[in-house]
């Protein structure tokens, strides 16, 4: 019951980031709100491994973390004119 | 659980239509970034981790990537 | 020991969804950098630590991956706020001071 409340309350923090990516005016703000949304989804993928009992799941969000920064920096690097 | 997965589905395709209607080309492949983000969620809810990996090692970080440096060598705006 | 690490858990879980607030609310790039680094990377060190703590026989694994979101996602905002000052964002209006066009100004005169 209690994970069942920390699913919610991740999950809305996923909402708001998500109306700002919609919202957000110019390219930059857009990569901001994913990058969070990323850093978020980290923590939900231990989260529910801890919910299934799985040890394996952990592999998962190790990579998970590894590849979403490779992204980020990729668009950084776009945006300041230079990959 | 089942709330939190229809939650995620209905995040999913607002990310989707969203790719779809941005005239910026970076906006939208980091709309589409956000898209395989949230798949890969969707697949370890159904308890396929290796299918979840395979889609966010090669949906975040490699179809970005290449999407980049495909809008660098032509244009970033859409008329 | 379940208690212990279930509290730690709920208090970065409440981190994580200050920081999707923060990241929706804030008027400029620059200050939802702040919210969206600070904020979450507390946050996911909290739930990741706490679950390690709920489960003993994981806490190896669970350390590496938190460690590993400590050192990369200041990296990876850094990146993103040094590439948004570049391309010529403008601060929001409320702001002050801006260090950055003071070292410019400093460094062209030296």
């Amino acid at each position: 019951m209690v994970d069942f409340v920390f699913l919610i309350i991740i999950t809305s923090g996923v909402v708001l980031c998500l109306l700002r990516m919609l919202k957000g005016p110019a390219a930059p703000d857009r990569a901001v709100a994913v990058d969070t949304i990323a850093t978020i989804t980290t923590a939900l993928l231990v989260l529910l491994g801890s919910i299934f009992e799985r040890y394996v799941y952990l592999d998962v969000a190790l990579v998970y973390a590894v590849l979403t920064f490779i992204g980020s920096v990729a668009i950084a690097r776009f945006l300041e004119k230079g990959i | 659980m089942i709330i939190v997965v229809s939650f995620l589905i209905v995040l999913m395709l607002i990310g989707a239509i969203a790719a779809s209607i941005f005239r910026d080309l970076i906006s939208a492949v980091i709309a589409a970034a956000l898209v395989s983000l949230i798949a890969a969620i969707l697949f370890y809810f159904l308890q396929a981790p290796d299918v979840a990996m395979a889609e966010a090692s090669i949906g975040a970080a490699l179809t970005a990537a290449i999407f980049i440096i495909a809008v660098r060598r032509t244009k970033r705006y859409e008329e | 020991m379940q208690i212990i690490g279930t509290v730690i858990t709920g208090i970065g879980t409440v981190f994580l969804c200050l920081g999707g607030l923060g990241v929706f609310r804030l008027p400029d790039v620059y200050n939802r950098l702040q919210a969206g680094t600070k904020c979450t990377t507390l946050g996911a060190f909290l739930t990741i630590i706490g679950v390690g703590i709920m489960h003993p026989d994981w806490l190896s694994k669970t350390l590496v991956i938190a460690l590993f979101i400590l050192i990369t996602n200041p990296i990876s905002n850094h990146a993103l706020g040094r590439a948004s000052r570049k391309s010529g964002v403008p601060l929001c209006d409320r702001s002050v001071v801006d260090k950055a066009d003071e070292f410019e100004e400093y460094k062209e005169k030296q």
